[in-house]
C-alpha cells in the first residue's frame, strides 16, 4: 500500500450549506435587520482558533454560532495506529495547558481495560503532578481572562508563577509542557532529588501570590462591574448541556469528580470544593481562584506523605518495561523489554470509560481494545467541547465585550475541543 | 425530603423495556445495556426521569467502527454508538449501547432528552458518518464543509506517506507525479 488518499464519494454544493445556515440564524438576519459579524479564528480574545459567527442587533448578541475544527489534528485516529504506551505522547497535545490531565485520563482508561494496578506511592506522585497541572492551567486561565478584560499586570504575575511550575516539570521529566510523564501503571520515572526543595520553595510562598492576584481583582469595582451578572447559566441548564468542572460549580451544583467518584487516592486528602451561587462569570472566576488554594493544600498533604524511595510504576512486567539495570541480570527482563518495546501489550476486545476532573471539567476517555496491541477506538470527551457548545445559551442578549468575559470564564482551550 | 433508593438500571430497564433490551454486560465495574436502536429515545427518557435512576448528565456519545477487512466484524452491526450516562444524584455511571448496520447507520437523536447531545452527535456524524435524525443541526463540525468521507471509519486510510525502502521503491514511484508534468 503506497500513498493513501481517500476517494471522493459525493458531490458538494455551496448552495446547500447556505440554506443550512439560514435555519440557524433568526429571520431578522435574512432581512438584514440584524448584522452577521464573524469573530474569526484569528482573534486575541477567543483563547485559541475559535470562530464565532455572531448575529448582532446593534451591539447586542442575538445568536452566537461557534465554528470549531481549526485545530483538529486527528489525534483520536492516530492513537488507533499506535500501541498503548506510545499513544500517551499524543494525548499531551490535546489540552496543551493541562497536559498531565490528558495523560492521566488515557492511562486510567488503559489501566482499567487491562486491569493494571498502580502502586500507592505512584498514586501520590500522580496527585502531585495533577495538582501542579491544575495550578498551571488556572494560572494561564486567570492571566488570559484578566488581560482580555484589561487587567494587564495580572497576566504577567500569573506567568511568573507558571514559569516556576514549568521549571519543576522540567526537573521531573525533562520537558516543560508535553511531559508524557504519566504512563500506564504509574509514572515514567521517579522524582529526582532536585524536585523536592524546588517544590518546597514554591509551596512556601504560593499563597501570598494568590493573595496578590486577589488584591488586584476580587474586590475591584471594575472587575465586579464587568463580571457580575454576566453569562449566567442556570444549574439545570448547565447539567442538561453537559457543562462540568468549575463552570458547573459556579452555578451552584456541588459536583467534583475528585470528591464524588474519587480516583488515584483523592478520597484520602482533606480539601474543600468551592461552589458558587449565581452562575455568572464572577462566581466561576472565584471558584477557580479558591481551587488554586485547595490545590495548594492538597500538594502540601501529598508531599508530606510521599516516601522518598519506593515504586513509581507497577511491576507487572507484562505491561511495564523493566528498568535497564535488570536487563543485564535477567533473561525474562530482556524478553519482556523486547516484547513491550517492539509490539506492546495487548488489551481485550472490550470498552471502558474513565473520567477525571481536569482543570476545565470532566475529561473522559473512552477506550475500546481489539485484543491486539493497538486500540480500536480512543475517544476523548473534553470539557471545552461541551462548553463551547453551550456558549449560545450563556451569551444571548449580552454585548460583545461580555462575550469576551464569558469565553474567558468557561476556560476553553481549542486543542481540548478539537483534538 | 429524602432521596429515593437507587434502583438497579439493568433490572429496571428489563422490567420496562423487556423486548428492547438485548444484552447486559458487566466489565471492570461498568454496566453496559445494549438496546435496540429504535428504542433509544424512550430508554433515555426513562433513565433520566425515573426516581431511583436519575441519569441526568450525558457524559459522552462515542461511535465505534467494528469494520474488519473482508467485512467480518464480530458484532451484531458495523457501528456501535455508546451513550455514557452519569447520575449526579447517585454518583454512578451507565453505558447504553446500540449497534447500527453498515447500510443505514442511523439512530434517533437524544437531543430532546439531553441538549448536550447536540454537538456530540454532530461530531459522530462528521467523523464516523452516523446519521441522527431529529438533530436540527447536523453540519460538519471538525472538518471543513467540503470534506469527503468520514475519517474515523476503519476503512478510511490514515493518509500517511509510506516509508521508501529498496524493496518497495518501484511500487511507490508508480504513484508519484512524473517529473515532466
Amino acid at each position: 500500500m503506497a500513498i493513501q488518499t481517500p476517494e471522493p464519494t459525493e458531490a458538494f454544493s455551496w448552495e446547500g450549506s447556505v440554506e443550512e445556515l439560514k435555519g440557524l440564524v433568526s429571520e431578522r438576519a435574512i432581512t438584514g435587520e440584524t448584522m452577521l459579524l464573524n469573530m474569526g479564528p484569528h482573534h486575541p480574545s477567543t483563547h485559541g482558533v475559535l470562530r464565532l459567527l455572531l448575529e448582532l442587533d446593534g451591539e447586542e448578541i442575538v445568536t452566537c454560532l461557534p465554528d470549531v475544527g481549526f485545530l483538529h489534528t486527528g489525534i483520536e485516529k492516530n492513537i488507533e495506529a499506535k500501541n498503548y504506551e506510545k499513544g500517551v505522547t499524543l494525548t499531551d497535545r490535546m489540552d496543551y495547558l493541562a497536559p498531565m490531565s490528558n495523560n492521566a485520563a488515557f492511562c486510567m482508561a488503559v489501566e482499567k481495560l487491562v486491569d493494571l494496578d498502580v502502586p500507592e506511592r505512584a498514586q501520590i506522585m500522580r496527585v502531585i503532578c495533577l495538582e501542579l497541572t491544575r495550578l498551571n492551567s488556572h494560572l494561564v486561565w486567570l492571566g488570559t481572562h484578566a488581560i482580555d478584560l484589561g487587567a494587564m499586570s495580572v497576566f504577567l504575575y500569573c506567568f511568573i508563577q507558571r514559569e516556576r511550575v514549568l521549571e519543576m516539570f522540567e526537573i521531573i521529566s525533562g520537558q516543560r509542557m508535553m511531559t508524557s510523564f504519566i504512563r500506564p501503571g504509574g509514572l515514567w520515572r521517579d522524582f529526582p532529588d532536585e524536585f523536592y526543595p524546588a517544590l518546597d520553595v514554591f509551596l512556601g510562598d504560593f499563597p501570598e501570590k494568590i493573595d496578590e492576584f486577589e488584591r488586584l481583582l476580587t474586590h475591584n469595582p471594575l472587575w465586579i462591574d464587568r463580571t457580575q451578572g454576566i453569562g449566567v447559566i442556570e444549574p439545570e441548564t448547565a447539567m442538561a448541556w453537559g457543562v462540568s468542572g468549575p463552570s458547573l460549580r459556579g452555578s451552584g451544583v456541588n459536583w467534583d469528580i475528585r470528591k464524588m467518584m474519587p480516583y488515584s487516592g483523592y478520597e484520602t486528602y482533606d480539601f474543600n470544593v468551592p461552589v458558587g451561587q449565581h452562575g455568572d462569570v464572577y462566581d466561576r472566576f472565584y471558584c477557580r481562584v479558591l481551587e488554586m488554594r485547595e490545590s495548594h493544600k492538597i500538594l502540601q498533604q501529598a508531599i508530606k506523605r510521599l516516601p522518598k524511595k519506593g515504586p513509581f510504576r507497577s511491576d507487572n512486567r507484562k505491561f511495564v518495561p523493566p528498568p535497564r539495570s535488570e536487563l543485564g541480570q535477567s533473561m525474562e527482563a530482556v524478553i519482556h523489554h523486547f516484547k513491550l518495546w517492539t509490539e506492546g501489550f495487548a488489551a481485550p476486545d472490550a470498552e471502558v470509560y474513565a473520567a477525571i476532573e481536569s482543570p476545565r471539567g470532566e475529561l473522559g476517555c473512552y477506550l475500546h481494545g481489539t485484543g491486539g496491541n493497538m486500540p480500536r477506538r480512543a475517544h476523548f470527551k473534553t470539557p471545552s467541547f461541551m462548553h463551547i457548545a453551550a456558549m449560545p445559551v450563556m451569551t444571548q442578549g449580552h454585548l460583545i465585550a461580555d462575550l469576551v468575559a464569558v469565553i474567558g470564564s468557561v476556560d476553553i482551550v481549542l486543542g481540548d475541543c478539537d483534538r | 425530603m429524602s432521596i429515593p433508593p437507587a434502583l438497579d438500571p439493568a433490572v429496571a430497564i428489563k422490567g420496562a423495556f423487556a423486548d428492547a433490551l438485548q444484552d447486559v454486560i458487566e466489565f471492570r465495574g461498568e454496566t453496559t445495556l445494549v438496546v435496540a436502536p429504535e428504542n433509544i429515545v424512550a430508554v433515555s427518557r426513562y433513565l433520566r426521569d425515573t426516581a431511583g435512576l436519575v441519569y441526568n448528565f450525558l457524559s459522552d456519545i462515542s461511535a465505534v467502527d467494528y469494520w474488519e477487512p473482508g467485512g467480518l466484524w464480530q458484532r451484531p452491526g458495523r457501528f456501535g454508538v455508546s451513550y455514557h450516562l452519569l447520575s449526579l444524584l447517585y454518583k454512578r455511571r451507565l453505558r447504553v449501547k446500540v449497534y447500527l448496520q453498515d447500510e443505514e447507520a442511523a439512530v434517533e437523536s437524544v437531543i430532546n432528552v439531553w441538549p448536550a447531545a447536540n454537538w456530540l452527535e454532530r461530531e459522530a456524524h462528521d467523523l464516523m458518518g452516523i446519521d441522527f435524525p431529529g438533530n436540527p443541526d447536523l453540519r460538519r463540525l471538525m472538518l471543513p464543509d467540503d470534506w469527503h468521507g468520514h475519517p474515523h471509519r476503519r476503512d478510511y486510510p490514515l493518509g500517511y506517506e509510506t516509508v521508501m525502502f529498496s524493496f518497495n521503491v518501484e511500487e511507490i514511484m508508480k504513484h508519484k507525479p512524473k517529473a515532466t508534468e
